[in-house]
Order: structure tokens, then sequence, then C-alpha cells
């Protein structure tokens, strides 16, 4: 019996290191993707492009403009006569942001003590269209105040009131986008080795037609369906530490936590992924059939894990639907245990449901497999 | 060695006959063919008696074992070489060799002999890839893999589909040697000339068994003079004797047709008819029948 499982392992292992151009692709491609993907997807908007138009030309509207471009985030495109103007470059795609100085704005502000400013956002891309909006309301308030403080002339400390805020960031103090998304990015790179290569790599054998001769020996499936396993396993996980070390040279991120337990939970995790691939590979006929399943969960999994969008403001349905998902229970571990420092025991609660998934899966996949039909 | 009784099964929905009521035994030691077209239920008695498929109804043994009930014990008394070329391409012969073995708890030396005339002339190659192997040397290393563990039924399904003429010879003296050796085997074949070199074969189509026979016994039941018509345009001729009024049965035959008449017809008579159409150089000859013209014979009678 051990006996067997070796020879089966010796075979699995041969032809995985046999098929050079595909080890070659699975341990590059990822590693490109981490170092491309993190500098490119990028939340913070910048280069909003500005159409003003300045019904002013008054001192006031030019320290607001200049207050404006100067924050970094806005480029300004046009400086228009009128809206009508303005928008056409909208229209153009020229501009994403509108900004209206009226008439006599300096005046009202002095006299009235108070004046509008138009706002116009281009919301086709929702996100962006938000945090310009955003960026630019908190800008004007800051010239607000700086003018209000201009004006009172303070006589003592309580004449101006105000609540100033001073958050710190704990964990991730600068807010540093990479320390967020690269351990994430790095889950689902090796998400697609674990489960799409475990799947093809069993599908092949019912391509080719192997899995005939395979089903006429005493060969426990079992025993079989472990060999498939082991193989593409160390291959997640050597690609894991690879992308570890990455990490840390293109981005300076190192674990706060301790890498035993990212290395354990990653195990728990390739527990569960791989009898998720096993399990689709007991329902695909073909690669082309696998592919297709792989693609499909691979979108749900990488849209709904939590990588880019908070678990936490998904409706309840989807939030009960990603509990089953093994990859948003890592990715929480990843940055629990990388940014928070977290103990074993602290993530125990996702290990175990990482474990009891792949038992699920296996299981499954196990019951699935027939050696008859 | 093998029985099969009342075999039935079918696929699908649509509840799609492949084998249809079957039963037929075969002997220790000798070589069954089941001959017939494709689509006919060869595979899927095949793969029924190597216990891949589940019968829908009746019962097949196989070397003393049910197919259903005691799977395990058969799988390891049997040798299957399925109809598609389905060892590891990416592993050398040599590998695939000892891997097959492995599976089967055993290992290439302890029954090298077995293999030995076989295994010797892929050896040159063997640490080439099964993949780039030729495709007579692909059905030597798959016999070679379905032999490691010392069977007692082989079954080969196709074998010789795809392979060339000498290869094929060379095959089947393979299979004769396997007998002398006591092993059992069956085999499947469409091409009829295979056929009459097992002890005994079953004709088959549509899942139904037209008759087992010993291939001998087969044609000397043919029963009618058989003609091979040679000389003039092939088409026209067949077209010309089928719309015959005294003609029984009339179909191509490689470069010839073959022809049976009815009663009270000669040869002379069918002679002078085709002179009479204007087909001057035709000659009618009495033939022996062979395999194929008994097959086609049971397929006109049902």
């Amino acid at each position: 019996m051990i006996r067997t499982f070796y020879f089966i392992l010796e075979k699995e292992f041969k032809q995985m290191m046999r098929s050079k151009g595909l080890i070659r692709m699975l341990i590059m491609m990822p590693i490109i993707q981490l170092i491309l993907l993190p500098m490119a997807a990028n939340y913070s908007i910048k280069n909003i492009s500005l159409a003003v138009v300045d019904n002013d030309h008054s001192e006031y509207s030019r320290t607001l403009v200049h207050k404006i471009t100067s924050s970094g985030y806005f480029k300004l495109t046009a400086y228009t006569k009128n809206t009508k103007e303005a928008f056409k470059e909208i229209e153009k795609d020229n501009a994403d942001l509108i900004l209206e100085i009226p008439h006599n704005f300096e005046k009202n502000l002095v006299r009235e003590n108070g004046q509008k400013v138009s706002v116009q956002i281009n919301a086709i891309e929702g996100v962006k269209a938000g945090l310009s909006g955003g960026y630019l309301a908190n800008i004007i308030n800051d010239f607000n105040s700086e003018i209000r403080t201009r004006w009172i002339q303070p006589q003592g400390p309580d004449e101006a009131a105000i609540v100033s805020i001073a958050p710190i960031n704990w964990y991730n103090r600068y807010m540093n986008y990479y320390l967020f998304i690269v351990p994430g990015i790095l889950v689902t790179l090796i998400t697609g080795i674990g489960m799409l290569q475990t799947a093809f790599n069993m599908v092949k054998e019912k391509e080719i037609g192997t899995i005939e001769q395979i089903n006429v020996t005493p060969v426990k499936k079992q025993a079989f369906i472990l060999g498939k396993l082991v193989p593409y396993f160390v291959l997640s996980a050597l690609v894991f530490i690879i992308g570890q070390v990455v990490s840390f040279l293109f981005y300076n991120i190192h674990s706060t936590g301790s890498y035993f337990t990212v290395f354990v939970s990653m195990c728990a995790f390739l527990f569960a992924l791989q009898g998720f691939g096993l399990l689709l590979s007991t329902y695909a006929e073909n690669q082309q059939q696998a592919m297709s399943l792989g693609f499909f969960f691979m979108n749900i999994l990488n849209m709904m894990s939590g990588l880019y969008t908070s678990i936490d403001s998904m409706p309840m349905w989807a939030k009960v639907m990603t509990g089953s998902f093994p990859l948003s229970h890592f990715i929480r571990v990843m940055r629990m245990v990388m940014l928070k420092g977290s103990s074993i025991t602290e993530v125990g609660d996702h290990l175990l449901i990482m474990v009891g998934l792949g038992l699920v899966f296996n299981t499954w996949a196990v019951l699935n497999y027939h050696k008859r039909s | 060695m093998i029985t099969l009784n009342n075999i039935t099964k079918t696929y699908g929905k649509e509840k799609t006959m492949a084998v249809d009521d079957i039963s037929f035994s075969v002997n220790k030691g000798e070589i069954f063919g089941l001959i017939g077209p494709d689509g006919a239920g060869k595979s899927s008695i095949f793969r029924m008696l190597t216990t891949l498929l589940v019968p829908d109804s009746g019962t097949a043994v196989v070397n003393g074992f049910d197919v259903v009930k005691d799977y395990k014990q058969i799988r390891n008394s049997i040798g299957y070489m399925p109809g598609r070329f389905s060892l590891y391409q990416d592993l050398t012969i040599e590998e695939n060799l000892n891997f097959f073995a492995t599976v089967f708890n055993t290992t290439v030396e302890e029954n090298y002999h077995l293999i030995k005339d076989i295994y010797i002339q892929i050896e040159p190659f063997k640490n080439r890839r099964a993949g780039k192997l030729s495709g007579g040397m692909k059905q030597k290393l798959a016999l070679c893999c379905a032999l490691i563990h010392k069977p007692e039924v082989l079954f080969l399904d196709e074998p010789t589909t795809g392979v060339d003429v000498v290869s094929r010879k060379e095959f089947w003296d393979m299979l004769k040697n396997l007998k002398k050796m006591g092993l059992t085997i069956m085999v499947s074949t469409p091409y009829m000339d295979e056929a009459a070199l097992c002890d005994r074969i079953a004709l088959i189509q549509l899942g139904k068994i037209l008759s087992i026979n010993t291939p001998e016994k087969l044609v000397a039941g043919y029963g009618e003079t058989l003609y091979t018509v040679t000389g003039g345009n092939m088409y026209q001729l067949l077209n010309l004797l089928r719309s015959y009024a005294p003609t029984e049965s009339c179909f191509a035959f490689g470069d010839s047709l073959h022809l049976t008449l009815k009663k009270g017809t000669s040869k002379q008579i069918a002679t002078a008819f085709l002179e009479q159409q204007g087909f001057n150089k035709v000659i009618i000859q009495e033939t022996t029948p062979g395999i194929e013209d008994c097959f086609i014979k049971l397929l006109k009678s049902n």
C-alpha cells in the first residue's frame, strides 16, 4: 500500500516536472503578476481632470483653484468661460469634474458671509466619482476654514472652537495600500494553481483515457486522488514562499505575526482549495469543461472574498456565501497575521473552518469519483 | 472462464440499447473473438466484464467472480487493453511498465517471463516516452502493461485498430503464444480477416449476437454457392445484378462482386444474361465464402 502510493507520487511528480513549460509558467506568471498588479490596481484616485469655470476672476477664486490643483489629486485640464463649454470637456472625456465659481464669489463671501460654488461630476466610474467629489469637498472645506480664521481675529483661545480629528491608523499606520493588497493578491495567485491545476490534472486522466486503465487496477481511489493532490500542493506552497520573498523585496512587506502561522494557514487553505478543485474535476468531462467551471468560480472567489471590497458591506446572502469560500478565510487570516500580528489561536476559527471545508470538499470529491459507472 | 447471462445495458435517458440480452460463455484457454461493426456493443461488453460498467440486468462471471459483487477480485485477475491507447504518454516505456506492475502490487522481474517475448521488441526504446512511439510499439507496450500482473483472462478491445498489417500479424502471433501459456483471451475486432484467427467467434450487431461458432464451422454453414464477379464497370454491374431477378444477394467485395443466386440459376445463365446486357468480359467464378460473407448473410436474414 505504502509502496503503491510512493509510486503514484513518483509518477505524478515525474509528469509534472516533465511539463517544463507549464512549471515555468506556473512559477513565473504569479511572480510577474505580484510585481505588476499591486502597482497598477491602486485604490487611491489620482490625476482627476478638472475643468474650472471661473466667473469671478478674483483673488479668492484664484486661491481656491490654486489650492485644489496643488493638492496633487487634481490636474487642471480646462479653464473655460461658461458652463456649456466646460460640459463639452466632460463629453469629450477631457474632464471628470467641473467646478463653477459664480459671479461676485469674493464679494458675496466677504459681504454676505456665504457663497455657493457648483460642482458637477462625471459619474460613469462610480468609485472615482464618489472619491473625487469627496476630495474636492474636503479641499473646499479647508479653504473655508482658512478664510474664516483670516477674518475672525482670534481674541482668545475659545473664540473659534473647532472639533478637529486626529486619526490613528492601527496596523497600517500610513495606510500603505500595498500592505493591504499584496498579501491578498498573493492568495488569489496561488488559488489559480491550487484549484485549477489540481482540477486539470485529474481531468487530463479522463480526457486521455488513462483513468480507464487505472480503474481496472486494484488501486484505492483515495490513494490515487491523494497522489494527485500532493504535487500541486508542493508547487503552490513554493509559489507562496517565493511570493512572500517578492513582497518583501519589492514592497518591503514582512509579516508582523509569525511566518509559521502564515504557513500553517496556507496548508489548511490549500487542503480546502485543492479539495474544491478535485470536486470540480469529478463533474467535468474534459479540460475545457474544467476550465470553464474553474473560471466561473475564480471570478466569484476573486470578487467576493474580500480582496477588493469589504465583506462587511455585502448583503446578507453574500456574507453567508463567502463563509464557504476558503479564499475569504485565508485572505482574512493573511491580513490578520501579517498586518496585525495575530497569533495562531486568534485565527483559529478561520483555520478550523478551512480544514472543515477541506474535509467536506475532499470527501465529496472522493465519493463522487467512481471507478465504475 | 467467462459467462454472461442475459446481460443488458442501455445508455442515457432515452435508454439507447447498447447490449441487448446477451448470453454466451468463453472456455478456459481459448481465443474468443467479438466481431462486429462500430457501435455493435463490443466495447460495452468489455467494459462490463472488466467491472468498469455495471450492467442494467443480467449476471456475468469472470474467472469465478461476479462482475458486480466481486469486482475487486476480478480486477486482480484480469488484464485489460482499452480500445484507445491509454497509457501515460509523458512517461517512458519502462516507467509505464514499472508503474502498472506496482499498482498491481507486483514487480516487472516477477512476471518478466510472461512479457519477455514482447518486451524485447520494444526494449531498445525503453527510455522513450510512450507518446513518441509508433502505433505498433504502443500496442506492444499496452499488451505488456496488461500482462505484467499475470492475469488469467485478457480483454483486448480492438487492439489492432489503426495498426499496420505487419504489426497486426505480429500481434496475433503474440496472442497465440499467450494462449499456449494458458491465458484466456477475449478480443474484439472490426476486421473479418482477424476473425479467422480466433478459436471461436461471436458475430454481433446492434447489441445482439447473431451467431457463435468456430470460424471453420461458420464458413461451412454458409450453405450456398458463392461467386465472384470480375470485369467491367463494377458500379454498373452491381446495380444490374441487384435488379436481376434470380439474384439472391450481391455486394461489393474489394475489387470484385460477391454474388449468390437463387436456386435453379447457374452461373452460365447469369453470364449469358450479363453478355446480353453488353458486359462481354465478365467472369463469374465459384469461391469459398469468408467470414464477412457469413456476416453479411446473417445480417440480411435478421
